[in-house]
């Protein structure tokens, strides 16, 4: 698969393994693209996690993943892009519908929106909050004081 | 983005654009404090009169940054934080969590360690369904069960309490097996309760299989078919009531689950009441599967070799196993020191509740309530 | 005064209830009896549901007020009164106001016509069927004018839902008992009654309880009775009105202490007097089993000692756990207090053995005891069935118990007639 997959996007995807596990690394430019064949082609129909890691020292910050299921072929596939801060990547909820929160939790951890996405907005913290914890240079402590001072009347919630 | 996918065909997901308020139309907030809504959930009802037209979930208010939490965390450290997660699952997460970070050092936890893993597994399954079954049955308004089920609920956490001293948050397993050695008599015990559940199950079915009311408030409610279940990522008993015959157990096994024989139960409307069978169903394999651990369990070591300070090498793991209420992934990225780099969950009962509006729409309001219950979330999960 | 203590001794021997006799002093004695006697009862109800709910649910119920949690009900109703009554901003304050008294009078105003023997009623209307299941009817109102007050959303549904219910299942109600009150004109004259005493002395002259008459018509019309009625009070299976995994509270959500308190009195004696109606109708009203079979003097005899039994049955029990108290110091007051319940309930016990009591009681506790066995099934329905939804309530209420109603009603007509036809030309 991987083979057929590298033939027709060439250079854009590197195939690793680690610990035994099978995951791709594709160029931002291919994604739309390759999740839409990997949905339709191979046969990944199952959409199991969307979520991002934050490498604050890189040229291109965010590490975006998929974790996807093959019914079919019981079969799991990673694939990862990596993507600067302030891009935005297509929202996958055209192809997977369950991807809908998942992304909206990337969006409320990292700040990384989705295009296409129906309801672009936070979804474990509260709509008016400032900041997206799970970047790596927002502090553990951190919160956003001016909401908590206003919305709950609490000094500080720590 | 290409137009007509076929995973959107079936699926109703756009809100038309109305005017707020609509004299037809009543907009209710159920929750965050409501008895139905299991903790902390709040569900914005969209009603023409007792008919649901929409609903739309807020969460987060339990959210305490499990995955932030991680990053400052060793490995070890990090291990009880995964039980406050599905509270009434903890050893299911245990688990999950300590079997990637093998899986990241490339350890693998003894035999003996993984029977006794299995088995703690499989009771807390049981518990968390018992749990499910008395708190579901509370909500359509049956409320006997639910003492039934806890009384038999707490024969499987004085197991636990014996074990390794808590009831609920047990922090059970260490990365690499198992921190304490089973007490004297620890399999008797699991005998005993296996004997005297099995006909406790049929007691909670006597209760409501066959009930009338009970049938009718659930079969042909909260409708989902399999191809909707796989578009919206649900897993678990859900997925297996609706045909799906898909359990991480049988489909990649992990632990020892493929030494043992069990099977998958199924339903096939994929309404309320066979999500109800399924689990009941469940809870007879689970103890299927405790029967033969029980008799096979080994001597031996119960730790592997893991050094003290767990540094894995630099990578990333991904490793998911069935929880009661769907598959649990940890996704988990190391960067060669103590503390994990990227620590991610895949709460089963988050994406689950994805289907709550599609299972909702065009029935009433009681049966959001029975839909909430059927589909067995845990606000601790789903905020983390 | 020689006169005064004529008037309230002339009622004494007579044969008719004291507001058909004209008696206002009686009278007024018996609306405080049974006022006193409802209250008494909707305590003993509260404590006794929560006992049996419990015991059939594997656990123990009130346990710390009283032995045995029996002082619970006061200290519930201690604290209900000494809370805070709140009226929300945002509420209609004057029907906010009114709407438990409303209810409260309507299921009290019912009590009025329900005979607890020949003559132990407050008054005996000649149309007091047909006044009961009016009276009651209006607390209707009073939870439309709660749920409506409240001017909240779950109220709001909860009112609605209750208030369609209500009235829906009181036409299979009314349909069953059109049915029984044809039965009391089966005799001599061929004309019924309205009255509750007329229909209760119908069976005894027909010589048969009407749940048996034209059997099985009479057991289907008394089925479609219980069953409505049990919607009528909107209890589990049908208490969708107040189901709390729902509609948090209902009605009566935004209700607090002492206006709380009277919707639960409301429902608690409205309970009562529909498990009344069922009983006049169909069970015999204050006859005792078996008056045709078991009579003559040994078993008069030996059913007149049946009040005084139970209550030393009863005061048996107490001494029984008196006994198994643990030994405890900590437990002292609590065994001395069951122990002296004991000691009250069996001198009751003991009195009703007074010949001149027990023949004037028997009446009494034999409605009494039917009473109370409806009183079970309620709390036993509530242990073990699931609640209805809304339009599965409406189907069984419209599709089925009203097309019942209607061809028992329709067949009981044809085989009186029938009868009276053949039989009695």
């Amino acid at each position: 698969m991987i083979a057929k997959l590298k033939g027709s996007y060439g250079s854009g995807i590197q195939a690793l393994t680690y610990a035994g596990q099978n995951y791709i690394l594709v160029d931002r430019s291919l994604i739309p693209d390759l999740l839409h064949v990997l949905r339709n082609e191979e046969q990944f129909d199952y959409c199991v996690d969307i979520t991002a890691v934050h490498y604050p020292n890189r040229d291109k910050p965010f590490d975006v993943l998929w974790v996807l299921y093959s019914f079919a072929r019981n079969e799991r596939i990673r694939v990862t892009t990596q993507i600067s801060d302030g891009e935005t990547l297509p929202s996958s909820v055209p192809i997977w519908p369950g991807a809908n929160w998942l992304e909206r939790e990337v969006y409320d951890m990292f700040g990384i929106k989705f295009d296409g996405h129906p309801d672009m907005k936070r979804i474990l913290l509260p709509d008016g909050w400032k900041g997206h914890p799970l970047r790596k240079d927002y502090p553990i402590l951190q919160q956003d004081t001016e909401w908590v001072q206003i919305n709950l009347g609490i000094e500080s919630g720590q | 983005m290409t137009e007509s996918d076929s995973a959107l065909s079936h699926l109703d997901l756009e809100t038309p654009e109305k005017p707020f308020l609509d004299a037809n139309e009543l907009v209710i907030n159920m929750g965050p404090q409501h008895p139905a809504t299991h903790g902390v959930l709040r569900v914005i009802l969209r009603l023409d009169g007792e008919k649901v037209l929409g609903l739309e979930c807020v969460i987060g208010y339990l959210h305490r940054g499990v995955e932030k939490i991680g990053e400052h965390r060793t490995y070890t450290m990090f291990n009880p934080y995964v039980d406050r997660m599905d509270y009434v699952a903890a050893v299911s997460n245990g688990l999950g969590y300590c079997e990637t970070i093998e899986k990241l050092l490339n350890v693998e936890a003894p035999p003996r360690a993984q029977y006794v893993r299995v088995i703690l597994t499989e009771l807390n399954r049981i518990a968390s369904h018992q749990l499910w079954l008395g708190t579901h049955a509370l909500d359509i308004g049956a409320i006997t069960p639910l003492f039934y089920t806890f009384r038999d609920r707490e024969e499987i956490l004085k197991i636990y309490e014996k074990y390794c001293g808590a009831r609920l948050t047990t922090h059970a397993f260490r990365i690499g097996g198992l921190q304490y050695e089973t007490y004297a008599g620890f399999e008797q015990d699991v005998r005993n309760f296996l004997n005297f559940f099995l006909p406790k199950i049929d007691e909670y079915e006597e209760l409501l299989t066959t009930n009338r009311i009970w049938v009718e408030r659930t079969r042909n409610v909260g409708i989902i078919s399999g191809k909707d279940c796989i578009a919206l990522g649900v897993t678990g008993p859900v997925l297996r009531a609706s045909g799906v015959k898909w359990d991480l157990r049988k489909a990649q096994p992990y632990a020892n689950y493929k030494n043992f024989d069990f099977d998958i139960p199924i339903g096939q409307n994929g309404d309320t009441y066979d999500r109800y069978l399924v689990r009941v169903a469940e809870m007879r394999q689970s103890v299927r599967i405790i029967e033969q651990a029980v008799e096979a369990i080994p001597e031996g070591p119960i730790m592997a070799k893991v050094p003290k300070v767990i540094k894995p090498a630099v990578g990333e793991v991904y490793h998911s196993i069935e929880a009661p209420k769907g598959e649990l992934g940890y996704f988990v990225v190391s960067d060669g020191s103590t503390q994990p780099y990227r620590v991610r969950v895949r709460p089963p009962s988050f994406v689950n509740l994805q289907a709550l509006d599609k299972m909702c729409r065009g029935q009433l309001v009681a049966d959001v309530i029975a839909v909430i219950g059927t589909l067995d979330i845990v606000l601790g999960e789903v905020d983390r | 005064m020689n006169s005064i203590v004529q008037y309230i001794q002339s009622y004494l021997a007579s044969d008719k209830t004291p507001g058909a006799a004209g008696n206002m002093f009686w009278a007024l004695v018996y609306i405080m009896l049974v006022f006193v006697g409802l209250s008494v009862a909707v305590i003993a109800m509260n404590w006794l549901e929560r006992k049996i709910l419990a015991h059939m649910q594997v656990r123990l119920g009130p346990m710390r007020v009283g032995p045995h949690g029996l002082l619970q009900p006061i200290a519930d109703a201690i604290k209900l009164l000494l809370k805070e009554d709140i009226i929300p901003a945002e509420a209609d304050g004057l029907i906010f106001w009114m709407a438990p008294f409303i209810v409260v009078l309507a299921a009290f105003t019912v009590f009025v016509v329900v005979p607890f023997g020949p003559t132990h009623a407050i008054t005996d209307m000649n149309i007091g069927i047909l006044f009961m299941l009016g009276v009651s009817s209006l607390s209707v109102l009073g939870i439309v004018m709660a749920g409506w007050a409240s001017n909240s959303h779950y109220p709001l549904i909860g009112a609605l839902r209750s208030s369609a219910q209500m009235v829906s299942y009181e036409v299979a109600m009314g349909l069953a008992v059109v049915s029984a009150i044809l039965m009391t004109s089966l005799n001599a004259t061929g004309t019924g009654t309205l009255s509750m005493i007329g229909i209760v002395q119908a069976q005894q002259a027909q010589g048969e309880w009407f749940i048996f008459k034209f059997f099985p018509l009479g057991l289907i019309a008394f089925f479609i009775f219980a069953v409505a009625m049990v919607a009528e009070t909107n209890r589990a299976p049908f208490d969708l009105a107040e189901a709390e995994s729902e509609l948090t509270a209902g009605f009566h959500t935004e209700y607090s202490g002492f206006r709380w308190s009277l919707f639960f009195l409301a429902e608690y004696s409205a309970m009562i007097a529909v498990s009344s109606i069922a009983v006049t109708l169909w069970l015999g009203g204050w006859l005792r089993p078996f008056p045709n079979l078991l009579s003559g003097g040994i078993w008069e005899l030996v059913f007149s000692f049946f009040p005084g039994v139970t209550f030393l049955f009863f005061a048996a029990i107490c001494f029984y756990n008196t006994v198994r108290m643990p030994k405890h110091p900590l437990f002292r007051i609590q065994t001395i207090g069951l122990a002296a319940f004991g000691v009250v309930l069996a001198l009751i016990g003991l009195v009703l053995f007074i010949p001149a009591v027990s023949m004037r009681v028997q009446d009494i506790f034999w409605f009494a005891t039917k009473v109370a066995a409806f009183m079970y099934l309620y709390i036993w329905y509530r242990g073990t069935f699931p609640r209805y939804r809304f339009d599965q309530l409406m189907q069984m209420g419209w599709k089925v118990l009203l097309p019942m109603g209607l061809g028992v009603l329709i067949l009981t007509a044809s085989v009186a007639l029938l009868q009276q036809k053949l039989w009695h030309p």
